[in-house]
């Protein structure tokens, strides 16, 4: 029909207003911009989530003492000192498919070497947490199964702490006070970086968890219990003996509530995605709104223009334009706009968000989806947003408009 | 069809404006005829319903009562897309005001009731058929300026290429000197004169004498109704081809 000289019509009117056409998609551009660059940081957090999920280690299911109570209220993981090293022994030898079993205690303290002081988290665990959390050394070695029988002062240090503390040297074979009490350094971590709850990985201090109960924290009660399995097959069946076992050796009457929470891996990532996810719908709903101005900007630009431009309307439908030609040229003129707008915008979109990782070393993560939807969303916010001018405009009586000042 | 047939009939034409509860009979029962080859000019005092008129024999309106015959063909019952075809057809207009698009070459405003026309041209036909044009009002040379950068004289020779770009039987113009100086207004009556002597018909509004002695027969009209019509006796032919 007559709709490709509809285009010659729009292409060259749009040509006419350069500054303007370039103003009016200056807000589609920035929207779109916007939706990449906000999404892409969306993700690039979630993926950093999901990767630190991973660090936890593979198949590890993670007891606390404490529970939920019927009535929905947390008595907080790890606060009511219901587990018990007994406990951990029995899950050790009784429950089929576990591979290693850490007993932990956890607290923070003041510790210090020479002059320099700093204030830590001081983690008691089994030898087998390292294998557990697939947390090597980078210098050193670990405590043995020895150590822990005779609750051995001594202990391994994140990179922070040793960096802190110890400064260049190396810790290997120092002295770190905690408490008073005077531990043997027998290795660094290698560096884990941020935990998903945002807190320092390597700003910490293992020792055997007997010698923490002992000379560091006190107590007799267990904070929780680490344990792996050989394959993701056994983490359901081992968690649903994990909690029948213990259970039985608490006493607890059917009914009641556990006085534990367990928890496997693919729980907390959920958990923790889920956080990120929320996190990139906001940033994406909140970009979203500057691309929805960015259509006002349109409409009111259209508007303006169809005002503006009465006398050209007259014209063209005084030499035989339908209402339908003026229709469809305001038309493709706002979606012309506004998808050069979205394709300018993809660019800068991802030009920012590759800026911000680089600058700012901020995650991002492109996702194809997030570009192809942006592109036709903008499309559409120059139909919806370009209708209503291209229908006044269609509108208009031709004498009318030829007599308009 | 006979040479003398009437292009344009007017029979019993009333217009009537109602704005709130007045009434404004702008014409009132005007019958009309102009065979092909005529040069009409219209006078009258202002309000008289010189343009009512004009608009109502360019199809961009429609008459209240009464028949319009456009070659032969009633067209006083279409409908406003059947009417844009007429328009773009049949019909150029010329205005007091050139209404040439702003910041738009001459050509493509010449070009401009092509793009809505009934055959699809390619950019090169349309730009060899406005070319054309643009050099019989005497224009060869401006293809490419803006309206800004021509004369009133010359932005109304464009304005009048592009009524005639796609071979109007009438052209229709509504004061086309009201905005010029009395030699550039002789210089737009020389191209009216050509063209009319190349078989165009023109129908044309005027308020001044001299003008109206350009064509070849007067209409006066008072009150919405023609007073007199006659034909010119002593007829100024206005020089052309200058530029
Ligand atoms: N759209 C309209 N609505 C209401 N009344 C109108 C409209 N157009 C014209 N009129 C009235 O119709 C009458 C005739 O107007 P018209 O424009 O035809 O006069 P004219 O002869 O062209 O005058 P002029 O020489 O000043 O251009 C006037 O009284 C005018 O006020
Ligand atoms: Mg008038």
């Amino acid at each position: 029909m007559r709709f490709e000289s509809s285009f010659k019509i729009a292409g060259r009117a749009l040509r006419r207003n350069k500054m303007r056409s370039v103003l009016t998609a200056l807000g589609i551009i920035i929207g779109v911009g916007a939706v990449i660059a906000m999404v892409s940081i969306g993700n690039g957090a979630k993926a950093q989530v999901e990767q630190q999920i991973a660090s936890l280690g593979e198949n590890v299911i993670l007891i606390f003492s404490g529970s939920v109570t019927s009535s929905g209220i947390r008595t907080g993981w790890g606060s009511a000192g219901t587990l018990k090293i007994e406990d951990a022994d029995a899950i050790r030898r009784e429950v089929p498919g576990v591979t290693a079993v850490s007993d932990e205690v956890v607290s923070t303290s003041q510790v210090s070497a020479g002059n320099q002081n700093w204030f830590t988290r001081i983690y008691g665990e089994s030898p087998e947490y390292f294998d557990i959390r697939q947390w090597p050394l980078s210098d050193g070695a670990i405590f043995t199964p020895q150590d822990v029988r005779s609750a051995n002062k001594v202990c391994v240090i994140g990179r922070t702490t040793a960096t802190q503390v110890f400064g260049s040297e190396s810790p290997v074979g120092q002295v770190l006070r905690i408490k008073g009490v005077p531990f043997l350094v027998t290795g660094v971590l290698t560096p884990k970086g941020l935990s998903p709850q945002g807190t320092d990985q390597d700003d910490i201090v293992i020792m055997p968890y007997t010698s923490a109960m002992k000379r560091v924290i006190g107590g007799t009660t267990l904070r929780g219990i680490n344990v792996q399995v050989s394959s993701p097959n056994d983490l359901a069946p081992a968690q649903q003996q994990i909690t029948e076992l213990l259970r039985q050796r608490h006493n607890i009457r059917p009914g009641r509530d556990d006085d534990f929470t367990v928890r496997n891996q693919e729980e907390i990532a959920e958990a923790a995605t889920s956080t990120s996810r929320v996190m990139t719908l906001l940033l994406g709903a909140i970009a979203s709104v500057s691309l929805v101005v960015g259509g006002i900007g349109i409409m009111n630009i259209m508007l303006v223009s169809v005002t503006e431009r009465t006398r050209e309307i007259g014209v063209r439908l005084a030499v035989g334009a339908h209402g339908r030609d003026i229709l469809t040229q305001f038309l493709i003129e706002a979606v012309t706009l506004s998808s050069i707008g979205g394709i300018i915008g993809i660019v800068v979109g991802l030009t920012a968000s590759q800026l911000l990782s680089a600058l700012a070393h901020w995650p991002t993560l492109i996702s194809i989806s997030s570009i192809v939807v942006a592109f036709l969303f903008s499309a559409a916010v120059g139909i919806f947003f370009g209708f209503y001018p291209a229908r006044e405009a269609a509108r208009l009586d031709p004498i009318e408009a030829l007599r308009y000042e | 069809m006979a040479a003398n047939h009437a292009v344009v009939s007017l029979e019993e034409v009333h217009k009537t404006y109602h704005t709130g509860e007045v009434e404004v009979r702008a014409v009132r029962g005007v019958s009309l005829g102009i065979a092909r080859g005529e040069f009409v000019a219209i006078m009258g005092s202002s309000g008289s319903g010189k343009s009512t008129l004009m608009n109502l024999l360019g199809c961009l309106d429609r008459p209240t009562s009464g028949r319009y015959l456009l070659d032969g063909e009633d067209v006083s019952g279409l409908d406003r897309d059947q009417l844009a075809d007429i328009r773009n057809q049949k019909l150029g207009f010329v205005f007091q005001s050139f209404n040439l698009l702003p910041r738009t070459s001459a050509l493509e405003n010449i070009e401009l009731p092509l793009l809505y026309g009934r055959q699809r041209l390619t950019s090169a036909e349309l730009e060899e058929k406005a070319r054309k044009v643009l050099a019989t009002v005497g224009l060869a040379g401006r293809e490419d300026h803006h309206p800004s950068q021509l004369s009133g004289g010359q932005q109304q020779r464009v304005a009048i290429a592009r009524a005639l770009i796609n071979d109007p039987e009438v052209i229709l113009a509504d004061e086309p000197t009201g905005n010029l100086d009395s030699r550039t207004s002789a210089e737009i009556m020389g191209i009216f004169q050509q063209l009319n002597d190349r078989g165009i018909t023109i129908v044309m509004v005027t308020h001044e004498a001299d003008i109206a002695t350009c064509a070849k027969r007067n209409i006066l009209m008072r009150d919405g109704t023609v007073q007199s019509d006659e034909p010119v006796a002593h007829r100024f032919l206005a020089q052309s081809n200058q530029t």
